[in-house]
């Protein structure tokens, strides 16, 4: 899947960030003015989000773990740009942008990250497990790769059904060593299965660099060995993770093969927020990222060079997204917390639902 | 009716809810082409076709996770582990994944998947191939844990397990597959949760799951034949749910307990039920319960020793009269 090199790779057209090769590609191209801004605002919606619930974070009011997305916003928000009415997506633990770019709302999210009631699992899943299957997102995986055989499933679901769609897999870099991944590769490309594997790679696995803990010449060129089709991607450029996951998914759609999507990205906080950051990379390398392939800088060059995006109207988006987003704070500090009854609901759906139920005997004990 | 093993009775549960249900999907190493590993499944493939009796590569963790996956989307897969023992490898899919995924979405998504094949000791496989895992299934909330005894209780627990809608666990016994019993030609379902008093006595109530209950009964011949003892055997059948009130009432009428069990004793099924006995029936006891269980060692291989490590009748039978002596 190469691309033909632009103007700008021959060196002929001096026009900055504006012309991505990948803007020409028929995905982008017949984007209309309002659907660019559109995924400029998700991504800053995503980007707001986070820095109010880290604010959150370090006030005490968000438990456990908060996995950033900062910096690798143009990933989820590309991929999920150009997945279909029929398509699903699965992810990890750092599914925030995910979750915000299927249409979630942040209230919930938020909500769900005070662990209140209101929240999208009703307080129960937490920062590393967001749910949304009326939108076709089934989660928010804590366990590293423990999900990327999940969305094989649900792959192997779609075809067993005949329906149409495929499954957006998304996992980390530091995923591709687990067995059950390449398990799950396996099965995908044996029985042809409608899945995309996207390998969010931003370098580290926790502190670990790719260099530190993967072997051979390639995350996604490990596809070879499985018969999947594998592309690599510029994660900082939106228009070229639409471009290639859009060819993806055409191929686990229409043709039955199913691939692997390595999509090159970096995240600007820790692992999480408890990680001191300060160990496995430096300072300079962290800032050298946010100046020169910041993705939310980058598409506002790009959309501002496009003409379509003006500086007040990149202002208006950003405030609006500030606002959202303490809005958001505001509805998760004012919910309530779930109460001592709600901790066994959920468990069993034939205690959920005693109408239907058939067991007998007693299912909680004490 | 018709005697049928309890083989035949698992490969009549799953034909039969292969017909109801298009959802019902068969996946495991070499059901399909190869009749099944000990023939649970044989002659499905033929009927059914490769799409609802899918041969798997050996990898559990990736066809556990892909069924809990696909029952996501409306599908209820039925998982063969060709030895329970497997579920190491994919204890991440079955018990984080299948597990907790209801609970983490807050109740909006089920997994309804049945997880089956044989988890035993006694046929001289080692330590790796002879696990019993209803104790550590049945610890995470969530799933549902199944150990029939005989064929009857096979086919119509499986049935149930296949229709519910939350993950079971269903543990099966090789030594148990040529077994035979009556079993109705006409379609019954057993719900989960239902213990069966296998054998009515006085002086005594044994409990125990599985094959644990049929060496019980045997242990009740030998109490009766030989010491004029009436033991009462109650058959679990479900580990989770649990049913109490039949364990409970027995104790009541017998006053005496003791629990058999083929799996290690330290924190086993037997343990849970002590402390319900001991906390619900106090007062009904007239001695201290009792249990036989493995004995507190990995599966040996040694054919005649490991024939003494798991419960037989004989220690059955001795821990029973330490019970009323």
């Amino acid at each position: 899947m190469t691309q033909k090199p632009s103007a700008i790779a021959e060196g002929t057209d001096p026009a900055p960030a504006a012309a991505s090769p990948a803007s020409r590609a028929p995905v982008n191209a017949r984007l209309t003015k309002a659907e660019r801004v559109e995924l400029f605002r998700t991504m800053m919606r995503i980007r707001r989000f986070e820095e109010r619930a880290l604010r959150a974070y370090q006030q005490g009011r968000i438990g456990g773990f908060l996995h950033l997305y900062i910096g690798q916003e143009a990933v989820a928000v590309g991929c999920c740009s150009v997945m279909q009415k029929d398509d699903h997506v699965i992810t990890a633990y750092r599914d925030h942008g995910h979750a915000i770019a299927v249409g979630m709302s942040v209230n919930e999210l938020m909500a769900e990250l005070y662990g209140k009631a209101t929240g999208c699992s009703k307080g129960k899943g937490g920062s590393m497990h967001f749910f949304d299957p009326s939108r076709k997102f089934w989660g928010g995986h804590g366990i590293v790769g423990g999900q990327v055989p999940l969305g094989t499933g649900i792959a192997f679901a779609l075809k067993y059904r005949d329906l149409k769609g495929a499954c957006l897999t998304f996992l980390g870099d530091g995923a591709v060593n687990q067995g059950a991944v390449h398990e799950a590769y396996n099965l995908a490309a044996l029985w042809r299965l409608p899945v995309v594997f996207i390998i969010e790679n931003n370098g580290y696995s926790m502190g670990t660099s790719q260099r530190r803990s993967s072997a051979g010449a390639g995350l996604a060129k490990r596809a070879e060995g499985y018969g999947l089709a594998w592309d690599v991607c510029n994660g900082h450029d939106l228009y070229e993770v639409r471009e290639k996951t859009d060819k993806m998914l055409q191929l686990a759609r229409d043709q039955q093969q199913p691939g692997i999507l390595e999509i090159i990205t970096y995240r600007y906080r820790g692992h999480s927020v408890a990680d001191p950051d300060s160990t496995y990379r430096t300072k300079e390398e962290i800032e050298n990222y946010r100046r020169t392939k910041d993705p939310l800088t980058l598409i506002h060059d790009t959309l501002t060079a496009e003409g379509v995006l003006t500086a007040e109207l990149a202002k208006e988006i950003d405030a609006a997204a500030r606002a959202e987003a303490d809005r958001a704070a505001q509805f998760a500090e004012e919910s309530p917390f779930p109460a001592p009854e709600d901790i066994c609901r959920d468990v069993y759906w034939e205690e959920d639902n005693p109408e239907h139920k058939q067991s007998h005997g007693r299912i909680f004990f004490d | 009716m018709p005697l049928i093993t309890y083989r035949e009775a698992l490969n009549q549960a799953l034909a039969e809810e292969l017909e109801r249900d298009p959802n019902v999907v068969l996946f495991g190493e070499e059901i399909g082409q190869f009749h099944g590993a000990y023939k649970v499944t044989e002659g499905l493939l033929a009927r059914f076709g490769p799409k609802r009796v899918v041969d798997t590569p050996i990898s559990e963790a990736g066809f556990v996770g892909l069924g809990v996956g696909a029952s996501m989307l409306g599908l209820r897969p039925v998982i063969e582990l060709m030895f329970w023992s497997f579920y190491s490898v994919s204890f991440d899919q079955i018990l984080n994944n299948a597990a907790n995924i209801r609970y983490m979405s807050g109740g909006l998504i089920n997994v309804p998947i049945v997880i089956r094949g044989p988890a035993n000791g006694g046929t001289n496989v080692g330590a790796t191939h002879s696990l019993t895992p209803e104790n550590v299934c049945a610890n995470h909330p969530g799933v549902k844990v199944v150990c029939p005894a005989t064929a009857y209780d096979a086919k119509g627990l499986l049935k149930s397990a296949i229709r519910d809608n939350d993950p079971v666990m269903f543990l099966e016994n090789t030594i148990l597959y040529n077994d035979r019993s009556e079993v109705p030609a006409a379609e019954y379902l057993i719900p989960l949760g239902q213990a069966d008093v296998k054998r009515a006595g006085t002086d005594l109530t044994i409990v125990a799951h599985g094959r644990a209950v049929m060496n019980s009964l045997k242990a009740a011949q030998l109490l009766d034949a030989e010491h004029d003892v009436s033991a009462e055997v109650v058959d679990l059948r479900s580990i989770r749910p649990l049913d109490e009130e039949t364990v409970l009432a027995s104790v009541r009428k017998t006053n005496r307990v003791l629990l058999a069990e083929e799996n290690k004793p330290f924190c086993g099924v037997g343990a849970q039920l002590a402390y319900l006995i001991q906390e619900k029936a106090f007062d009904a006891l007239d001695a201290p319960v009792k249990r036989v269980s493995a004995i507190d060692a990995p599966a040996i291989y040694s054919p005649p020793l490991e024939k003494e490590q798991l419960p037989n009748p004989q220690r059955i039978m001795n821990a029973a009269l330490a019970i009323l002596a």
